[in-house]
């Protein structure tokens, strides 16, 4: 069974109301599939505080170890290094992290270091051979591929909402003790780079953009005042998304531009009002299961991609919107 | 002549190392598919590259124009830019945008066993380049390359040449033998610092890259470049390519554009509304 581990990482950002956040179930839920095909135990790896409650839930989930890195690592070179000595030790066959700027960047530093074989944002794994397949999107979700990957052990970063194939996932093998947790040894920090500051946003109280069920965006059509696609957020529980032009005319903030240089997304539902649709905000959203468009030029190109496209004025359309979602939903609650 | 970005006698940082007048940069930028343009794979399931209509990776355009902006700001003859690009014979190209914009010379490693190559062989290769300029105090790329948006190359080139790396930055400050960058990451709003030699990837929002003009389209023609193969820099052609990649593409397909279920024009004013109701009836809301 040694050597065809497989190693989720998370960290307590995974924490939300005192449980595991539906993101990172959905990891697990993966990490799960290919363990099953592996015939191999699921471990995870957590770097942060462990609540007590959500580590006792960790086994219902498949996890029959915890390797804990109690203290945050400040730098992704710091995590890397912890990583890299754990896997040399102990040779788990898979590595998965939900797809972010962190776990791309620790990807890129663990390739290197262990020669490992890198894919990155990962629609659907499975398992052929015993190799690690993936599929992912390229050039803007208007090509899809499948790719393998040949060395060990084999990284992977998944896409939120992303899928496991073909292999079946084991049942618990942990009691309701929970999985038991074994200390992972901290890595070395890079002392050459210093934190002048570090602040933790304010947060909106919204979704996180980048892993939202719903999204819901706004572009130049807003001229500065996204109040009416907030109501609409907050009405639907979405995230709010932003185009490189509302990001560069400083109406919201870098975090929430949608785009190839910004976050790529792949919601459920995408609504983009007041958007034209330049392929950099496109090539970011492209791969939303439904996407629905409304502005008020019909051959905008994001009107042509939608599935839903209304020609319209946001700031009519989007309050009668608003306001009959609420009335349909509020009767349902 | 004490530049701007000399590590100086600074009373703060005794242990500072005395920075040479003469600061080397080193742009890494990479030849991409015109991303306007119809992109796609080869049967090999390869980046299509020789189309004809390719440019250089857009963000990449940030970081010359970052490093244009450090020599500018230290003077004349302080700061030297390399462009440093590797690909086959059309990325030479990416190469003469870089000189364009401000870079002093190029260097473009190209040799046929590099194709196909995945990201761990570019780096590899492109910090012996690295390593081969010698004496390089700043390497500078974008954030992303917009053909395969994967974002691991610049982490990946900081471990191979063992340099901080400084990644995502919207501002970038390099003075007085240090470089400083501010990034937004996530729910992190982070200023960072790190003594020279670094490495610093940047996002498009750094600054706006100027337009080439005329006079600079012409000065670049002088400029030197220099084209170098695996052999040039010591690397066995058996761990690069093809034959050295860690990953494989089995199968690429174009995907089948959506067909577009809904065109409502809100001629009544009632088209916000009856959208809810194809939400709801979907279960999206």
């Amino acid at each position: 069974m040694s050597g065809r581990t497989v190693l989720a990482l998370l960290d307590r950002t995974a924490v939300e109301a005192g449980g595991l956040s539906p993101t990172a179930r959905e990891l697990l839920e993966v990490a799960r599939g290919l363990a099953g095909g592996l015939d191999g135990p699921l471990e995870l790896a957590w770097t942060g505080e462990l609540p007590e409650a959500v580590r006792l839930a960790l086994g219902g989930l498949g996890v029959v170890r915890v390797r804990h890195l109690a203290e945050e690592p400040s730098s992704s070179a710091e995590l890397a290094s912890a990583l890299e000595a754990h896997v040399r030790a102990e040779r788990p066959a898979v590595l998965l992290a939900t797809t972010s700027f962190a776990s791309r960047e620790l990807a890129g530093r663990l390739g290197v270091r262990l020669g490992a074989g890198v894919l990155v944002d990962a629609l659907h794994l499975e398992l052929d051979r015993g190799r690690v397949v993936a599929e992912r999107s390229s050039f803007a979700a208007s090509w899809g591929s499948r790719c393998e990957v040949l060395a060990e052990p084999a990284i992977v970063t998944v896409k939120p909402h992303a899928t496991v194939g073909g292999a079946p996932a084991p049942a618990s093998v942990v009691g309701p003790e929970g999985p038991e947790i074994v200390p992972l040894a901290p890595g070395e920090p890079d002392a050459r780079v210093r934190v002048v500051e570090r602040t933790r946003r304010e947060t909106s109280g919204r979704p996180d953009l980048a892993t939202a069920a719903t999204v819901v965006a706004g572009g130049r059509g807003f001229e500065g005042d996204f109040s009416l696609l907030e109501e609409l957020a907050d009405e639907l529980g979405a995230a709010v998304g932003a185009t490189r032009v509302a990001v560069d005319e400083g109406w919201v903030g870098h975090e929430l531009q949608v785009g190839q240089t910004g976050v790529t997304i792949n919601p459920v539902l995408y609504i983009g009002a007041g958007i034209s649709g330049a392929i950099h905000h496109v090539g970011g959203m492209r791969a939303a299961r439904t996407v629905v468009a409304i502005n008020t030029e019909p051959d905008a190109p994001l009107m042509e991609i939608a599935d839903y496209a209304i020609v319209g004025d946001l700031f009519e359309v989007l309050p009668r919107l608003t306001a009959r979602l609420r009335e349909l939903r509020g009767s349902r609650t | 002549m004490t530049g701007p970005l000399e590590a100086a006698h600074d009373a703060e940082r005794p242990g500072a190392r005395r920075y040479p007048a003469r600061v080397k940069i080193v742009v890494c930028v990479k030849h991409v598919p015109d991303i306007q343009a119809e992109r796609r794979f080869t049967p090999e399931g390869r980046v299509d590259r020789g189309r004809g209509d390719g440019t250089v990776n857009e963000v990449d355009e940030n970081a010359l124009e970052a490093a244009a902006r450090i020599a500018e700001a230290a003077g004349e003859g302080e700061v030297e830019v390399v462009v440093l690009t590797m690909g086959p014979p059309v990325a030479l190209d990416a190469v003469r945008r870089g000189l364009q914009l401000g870079a002093d010379r190029g260097v473009h490693v190209s040799d046929e066993a590099l194709a196909a190559s995945d990201v761990f062989a570019t780096a590899r290769v492109l910090a012996a380049a690295v390593r081969r300029i010698g004496e390089v105090d700043l390497v500078l790329l974008g954030m992303a390359a917009l053909d395969s948006l994967t974002s691991l190359l610049p982490a990946a080139l900081a471990e191979e040449l063992e340099l901080p790396a400084l990644t995502i930055a919207s501002r970038l400050e390099v003075a007085n033998g240090t470089a400083r960058v501010s990034r937004e990451l996530d729910e992190l709003v982070e200023v960072l610092e790190a003594p020279l030699p670094a490495l610093v990837s940047v996002t498009d929002g750094i600054n706006s890259p100027r337009l080439a003009n005329f006079k600079a389209i012409m000065a670049a023609r002088s400029k030197p470049v220099e084209t170098w193969s695996l052999a040039d820099l010591g690397i066995d052609p058996a761990t690069v390519g093809l034959a050295g990649a860690r990953t494989r593409v089995l199968e690429a397909r174009e995907l089948e554009p959506r067909e577009q279920e809904v065109f409502d024009t809100d001629d009544d004013g009632e088209a916000g509304t009856r959208l809810a109701e194809f939400l709801v009836s979907r279960g999206l809301a």
